[in-house]
């Protein structure tokens, strides 16, 4: 694999959490808990998708194959797709979708951080727009987090088993793979070592705050780095691209 | 403006939201958002009133917190100034060769 073949592939990764979280957030659009939070959700799902956008327009133009972000999200089969299995997680309740929210842009702030000074000048730019989003996610997610972790007894219960059932997915985060190594080395990319030490310390904070126990480090679930994903994927696929998939170069 | 004060308990009370649109002006009454804490209502303004870059500062009060005129009393209120025009600077007329009033 060439430096420019890694790039490529990690930009499209970057692009696949993006427009997956997207739209499982947007599943939620007209069944929020609230109006108010409901427009939280759309703007988030709209500034993911944004991110998407501008992750895969890089990648298409580092891969000079003619394809467009729209083939990307579109065209694709399921194990071409390299997001990671936390964020195609089901919604369920509202509780699941705010842990999964914190365990990914707690990561994916100190990813993005570390991008803003990285090689690539293109995937710099896109870092740094994004970054400014993010802090706002995690800010609004994170005092859901303890509002509800610090709040009912049930609030509280319902939570912590959320964070249970979620846990699985968080060592896939740090589990970097060539890819992930060419970056660091040929583009001064993100180290996963030393993110991991700073992402449990700053989770360790927040759910003492949130008075939650972090779990125990069990066995972890991973493989969306290499295509192989959750038995919830094909579904959220098939729903994300039927209008493609029917009607071909539809368009309006 | 919303009502304040008529939340039933299964409600989130309901904040008044003021958004400063640039830096040198005051802020203005945009609308109310209902949230559970003052930090949500913060969160919820900023999503619902400046998603479209109309802001660099928001307030927001608790609607109940808010003393507003009642309507019965306008006519005691704010009629007595109706006829009094004297209290425009424009009643007056400059005197002769007076610069820079």
């Amino acid at each position: 694999m060439t430096s420019d073949q890694a790039l490529t592939r990690y930009l499209l990764r970057l692009g696949d959490n993006a427009l997956i979280l997207a739209q499982r957030l947007s599943e939620l659009v007209a069944s929020g808990p609230e109006l108010e939070e409901e427009l939280a959700t759309a703007n988030f799902a709209l500034d993911y998708l944004g991110q998407a956008r501008m992750f895969y327009s890089r990648a298409c133009e580092l891969e000079g194959a003619g394809r467009t972000e729209d083939d990307m999200a579109f065209l694709r089969g399921e194990r071409e797709f390299e997001n990671l299995l936390l964020l195609e997680q089901p919604n369920h309740h509202f509780g699941d979708t705010i842990v999964r929210q914190v365990l990914f842009d707690s990561f994916y702030l100190l990813q993005l951080e570390a991008l803003i000074n990285c090689g690539d000048q293109g995937l710099a730019d896109i870092a740094a727009r994004a970054h400014k989003e993010i802090r706002y996610h995690l800010r609004h997610s994170s005092q859901w987090l303890v509002r509800l972790g610090d709040g009912t007894d049930k609030s509280h219960a319902r939570v912590q088993e959320s964070l249970h059932r979620l846990w699985r997915y968080s060592g896939e985060l740090f589990d970097g793979d060539a890819v992930d190594e060419i970056l660091r080395q040929e583009f001064n990319g993100p180290d996963l070592v030393s993110i991991r030490e700073q992402w449990r310390a700053g989770l360790q904070t927040l759910l003492a705050t949130a008075t939650l126990t972090v779990p125990e480090d069990q066995w972890m679930d991973s493989g969306g780095r290499q295509g192989r994903h959750t038995e919830h994927f094909g579904y959220l696929l098939a729903e994300m691209q039927y209008l493609q998939r029917s009607f071909p170069g539809a368009s309006w | 403006m919303s009502q304040g004060n008529t939340m039933d308990d299964n409600e989130w009370p309901l904040y008044e939201v003021f958004i400063r649109s640039r830096a040198g002006l005051s802020h203005r009454h945009a609308g109310s958002v209902h949230a559970a804490d003052s930090q949500m209502a913060l969160d919820h303004a900023r999503d619902v009133y400046t998603r479209r870059n109309e802001g660099v500062s928001i307030w927001v009060v608790k609607s109940s917190e808010i003393i507003a005129s009642d309507p019965a009393d306008a006519s005691a209120f704010f009629e007595p100034a109706a006829d009094k025009i004297y209290r425009h600077p424009t009643f007056y007329e400059i005197p002769e060769g007076v610069e820079n009033l």
